[in-house]
């Protein structure tokens, strides 16, 4: 077996394995230098892998040669891959650019420690992602969580702990209920592997148990995926969190909860259970558009920035979950694609907040006053990735906005109700962008103050290069539109 | 080969000037302005270089790239683009030079930004000229609406920040909840969004349907500023004057309107809108918004918001010239942008000019200014004749083809809006040059004496009136291009 064959175990065991030796490098410049050199590697697996799965590879991993059904099996299809490079992508370029951000947010004999729960984060992450069978990624998903609630309570800010417990709870909930219902799923079937399950399910007699398992399941990841109205843990563990983190988490964790969760519908649910593809449907559009609508709302009137685009964050899953819930080829093209334009544009977002960090004594709106000026950057990437939010043309938004709309116009009448909800909230998301850049432009600092210098240079260069992206990914999507076209055509192919 | 390069050169060309606009501001505003100057004149040399070949029967494009299947960014010149393009590029060197005098003559701050994000903008108009199809269109659009967002909140106190609040709500909100949309549904039932000669929607849309598009597109394009989505022009007017010349009397505007005359030829085709009685609304709106505008800017105190509600009600002439669905009346509308341009960037030139001596703004102000500023009213009233529509201006002469066309299609609504509006551009516009020429000065509010305005704005709001006399004796080559539109139209 050549080293290819082996990508997709080492997209997991690369960290996994690292994140225990990191707590031995005292030196904190080193802890970071070992887990950026880490993950920069996952990054580069994760683009290996998308670019074999592009060229019509499948990545089919039986840990230990154990043949399916009885060993663990990881796999990597285009879907995964999207997930994989804004996992493996937000957490190399938020430790690149992050270390001085992160110096002044973590005491130097944590980092060890921080850096190593960071790598183990990534490593749940992606574990998520690649493994197979349904237990495993209930461990991974125990992995990411307990060490995103490290991350997030390992800032300065004491209000973190409150969020993070709040989160936990939550967190524990999503995660119990998933159990629950691969429990029920096992005790039915006798089988944990998913494809497998596809098969098993069709020979249960009794299809009530299933259908149970599939109500604990869609709750439990939508908890974890923050879908509205289970995102209440979201926006003040996002706001307290240190900012290098928001940047990672806000980028790719609630999406890998999104992607479970479609993942375990249209592979094993909507195939065997009777109807399961309406009541999915039924389900999710309502609170997919009330997401929408009711947070991109709520951050019209947000004064903290971190809260604001975590609210936003909230909505745009919403994006996200509409798309799939019309259960057909185009909506998943658009919710693949949106999942990976919108970490770029929330990505680039978070750093600039990142940048605005470093300089300026808060994060409230109002201390942006004059930030234009001090910091024209800086805000430039601000603006750019605003502007992708929002969906203007030649921005990485757009795209997905294009396809979305498209994706709901062939639904006929009830389409044109929600094209109505996803214009009017991109009229919302430009409301909230251009409060900000307002302040930042046209007003003049309160005290006059000019000390305000631009960023660190380094944190600056990755957040224009993350800015920049959402340009290019805007005017050249053909990579991530062949791997969304793919990932939908697998998704919809296997539900029917 | 020549015209492909001069296509990309005349989009380049501006945002390389705004680039070393931004890098001169830092030394010196004389080598600032030198570089505006040009990229201005650089912008015009390579826009009518095209000319001739479009004159010949080209029509040269290029694409540049595929954004999604099916959907390039690409760009083509028809003869309505490139009588825009040349518009527009040859009122900006004009306009330089007048910004030259009025930001200087005010002090104005930031004025590198001030030219850097007028440079974009022009490059964005360029770019709607030239789009060979509607999402290369709409990108465009939407970045002239962002660039010209700085230029109305230019002086950044709380009343301009806020209309320019108005302004981007506005043109946001239509080009994105209907432009978008009504873009999104012609790809989708069209297969294609490319301008097409007869159009492409024949035989894809039929009944109500072609209505309800039609005013998806026009009401989309805010930028058109039919009644009910003309607030942002108005609140616009808060920006310095060059701004509302250029921009909000030429390039915004007839972009606005531009886009829809050429998605009613291109996109829909003049013949199969003719036959489909759900796309008759159009007119009636126009001729609406044609009444209300001038009734509305009878009642303005403001020079500049006066000037604002005409421009509404001239671009729901060209609009409603375009709804007559007649060549002639075509061809009349494209002739308005031009005659309307030049008629109306002088006024707001004067406008300006007045507000540099005299920081004059209200109209009951002007009373006998005429003799301290003659050349600025002279050249208002040449501008004001030609919206009336009096000869020799330009204004007449494509009133005259409106009618004509008027006439051709027996359309009373039409005719009647005109004779209407045309008494009352005159009750609004008359009242002010005999105030500014006849009437005594008023002692008590002068308190300051003054004279003509800096020498630059002079200079080019007398090229614009000179502009404006011209255009009714030397209209040749632009009807010339523009008859070339209606080929393949049905007489």
């Amino acid at each position: 077996m050549s080293i290819v064959q082996h990508l997709s175990a080492l997209q997991v065991v690369v960290p996994l394995l690292s994140a225990p030796l990191i707590v031995l490098l005292r030196p904190p410049g080193l802890a970071w230098a070992a887990a950026t050199a880490t993950s920069l590697m996952a990054f580069a697996i994760a683009i290996a892998l998308a670019l074999g799965v592009g060229n019509g590879n499948n990545f089919l991993y039986e840990m230990g040669s154990w043949p399916a059904p009885y060993g663990i099996t990881l796999s990597v299809d285009s879907f995964s891959a999207i997930l994989l490079l804004i996992s493996t992508g937000a957490s190399s370029l938020a430790l690149l650019g992050g270390k001085r951000s992160i110096d002044t947010q973590v005491e130097a004999s944590r980092q060890p420690l921080f850096y190593s729960a960071w790598l183990l984060l990534l490593a749940g992450l992606v574990g998520i992602v690649v493994a197979a069978d349904a237990f495993n990624i209930f461990v991974f998903m125990e992995i990411s969580s307990l060490a995103s609630y490290v991350l997030i309570a390992g800032g300065p800010d004491r209000r973190a702990l409150p969020a993070v417990f709040k989160y936990l709870i939550m967190g524990t909930i999503g995660a119990t209920f998933y159990l629950i219902g691969i429990g029920l799923i096992y005790m039915m079937t006798g089988t944990l592997n998913m494809a497998d399950m596809a098969l098993r399910i069709q020979d249960v007699s009794d299809q009530s148990p299933i259908l149970v398992a599939a109500g604990f399941i869609t709750i439990g990841l939508a908890l974890k995926a923050a879908v509205f109205p289970l995102h209440l843990w979201l926006p003040n563990a996002y706001t307290h969190a240190p900012h290098m983190v928001t940047v990672f988490l806000a980028a790719c964790a609630t999406k890998v909860a999104l992607y479970v969760l479609i993942r375990f519908d249209f592979f094993v649910f909507q195939p065997n259970l009777v109807g399961h593809a309406l009541q999915f449907a039924y389900f999710l559009m309502p609170l997919a558009i009330l997401a929408i609508l009711v947070a991109s709302a709520r951050a019209m009137f947000e004064p903290n920035l971190k809260r604001l685009l975590a609210y936003s964050s909230v909505a745009q899953i919403g994006y996200i979950t509409l798309g799939a819930s019309l259960v057909s080829k185009a909506g998943l093209t658009a919710s693949a694609l949106h999942i990976f334009n919108h970490s770029l544009a929330k990505g680039a977002l978070f750093l600039s907040l990142a940048c605005l960090a470093m300089r300026l004594p808060s994060l409230r709106l109002e201390a942006l006053a004059g930030a234009g000026r001090a910091m024209p950057w800086t805000m430039a990437a601000f603006t750019l990735a605003g502007l992708s939010l929002i969906g203007v043309p030649g921005t990485a938004g757009f795209i997905s906005k294009w396809h979305l709309i498209t994706a709901v116009l062939s639904e006929g009448a009830l389409g044109v109700g929600l094209a109505m909800v996803i214009v009017i909230s991109s009229l919302m998301a430009a409301v909230y962008i251009w409060r900000v850049i307002e302040v930042a432009y046209f007003q003049l600092p309160l005290n006059g103050s000019t000390s305000v210098k631009e960023a660190p240079i380094e944190l600056l260069l990755v957040t224009g290069l993350v800015a920049l992206a959402n340009i290019y990914f805007g005017l050249s999507s053909d990579f991530p539109l062949s791997l969304s076209t793919d990932a939908a055509e697998l998704l919809i192919g296997s539900a029917q | 080969m020549m015209a492909e390069n001069a296509i990309i050169a005349a989009l380049l060309v501006p945002l390389l000037g705004a680039l070393g606009i931004a890098l001169a501001g830092r030394v010196s505003a004389n080598l600032r302005e030198t570089i505006t100057m040009l990229t201005a004149f650089s912008l015009v040399a390579i826009v009518w270089s095209i000319l001739p070949a479009i004159f010949a029967g080209e029509r040269p494009g290029i694409r540049i790239l595929e954004v999604v299947p099916g959907i390039d960014i690409a760009f083509q010149i028809e003869p309505l683009g490139m009588m825009f393009a040349a518009l527009a590029s040859a009122l900006w060197v004009v306009n330089s030079i007048y910004s030259i005098g009025y930001m200087r003559g005010n002090k104005e701050s930031n004025q590198t930004r001030f030219y850097v994000f007028f440079a974009i903008a022009l490059s964005a108009a360029i770019g709607i000229a030239f789009a060979a199809n509607l999402f290369t269109l709409f990108l465009f659009y939407e970045l002239l609406t962002l660039s010209t967002y700085p230029l109305v909140a230019h002086k950044g106190d709380e009343k301009s920040v806020r209309s320019a609040r108005v302004y981007l709500g506005v043109l946001l909100t239509t080009s994105i909840c209907l432009l978008l949309p009504a873009i999104i549904w012609t790809y989708m039932i069209a297969g294609t969004g490319d301008f097409t000669v007869g159009g492409i929607l024949d035989g894809k849309l039929a009944g109500p349907a072609v209505g309800l598009l039609l005013g998806l597109f026009v009401f989309g394009i805010g930028k058109a500023a039919m009644m009910p989505v003309h607030r942002w022009l108005p609140a616009a007017m808060v920006a310095p004057t060059p701004v509302s010349a250029l921009l909000h009397a030429v390039a915004v505007v007839k972009a606005g309107v531009f886009s829809i005359t050429k998605i009613i030829i291109y996109i829909f085709g003049v013949d199969f809108l003719f036959a489909e009685p759900s796309s008759g609304w159009l007119l009636y709106a126009a001729a609406f918004t044609v009444i209300m505008a001038s009734v509305v800017a009878l009642r303005q105190q403001n020079l500049k918001r006066l000037l604002a509600y005409s421009t509404i009600a001239q671009l729901s002439y060209v609009i409603m010239a375009s709804a007559i669905l007649k060549p002639l009346a075509e061809i009349g509308a494209a002739i308005h942008i031009v005659a309307h341009g030049f008629g109306k960037i002088t006024l707001f030139f004067a406008a300006g000019a007045i507000y540099t001596a005299s920081k004059k703004t209200e109209i009951w102000q002007l009373r006998g200014i005429g003799r301290r500023m003659p050349w600025t009213m002279g050249a208002f009233t040449i501008g004001a004749l030609s919206m009336i529509g009096v000869p020799p201006t330009g204004g007449f002469v494509s009133k005259w083809y409106i009618l004509a066309g008027a006439f051709e299609a027996d359309n009373y609504v039409a005719i009647t809006t005109i004779i209407v509006s045309t008494v009352l551009n005159a009750a609004y516009f008359l009242p002010i040059i005999y105030m500014a020429w006849f009437a005594p000065e008023d002692q008590s509010s002068s308190s300051k004496p003054h004279g003509e305005a800096p020498f630059m704005a002079v200079l080019a709001l007398t090229i614009t009136a000179a502009l404006t006399l011209g255009f009714f004796f030397f209209n040749g080559p632009v009807l010339e291009l523009e008859q070339q539109i209606m080929q393949g139209v049905s007489p």
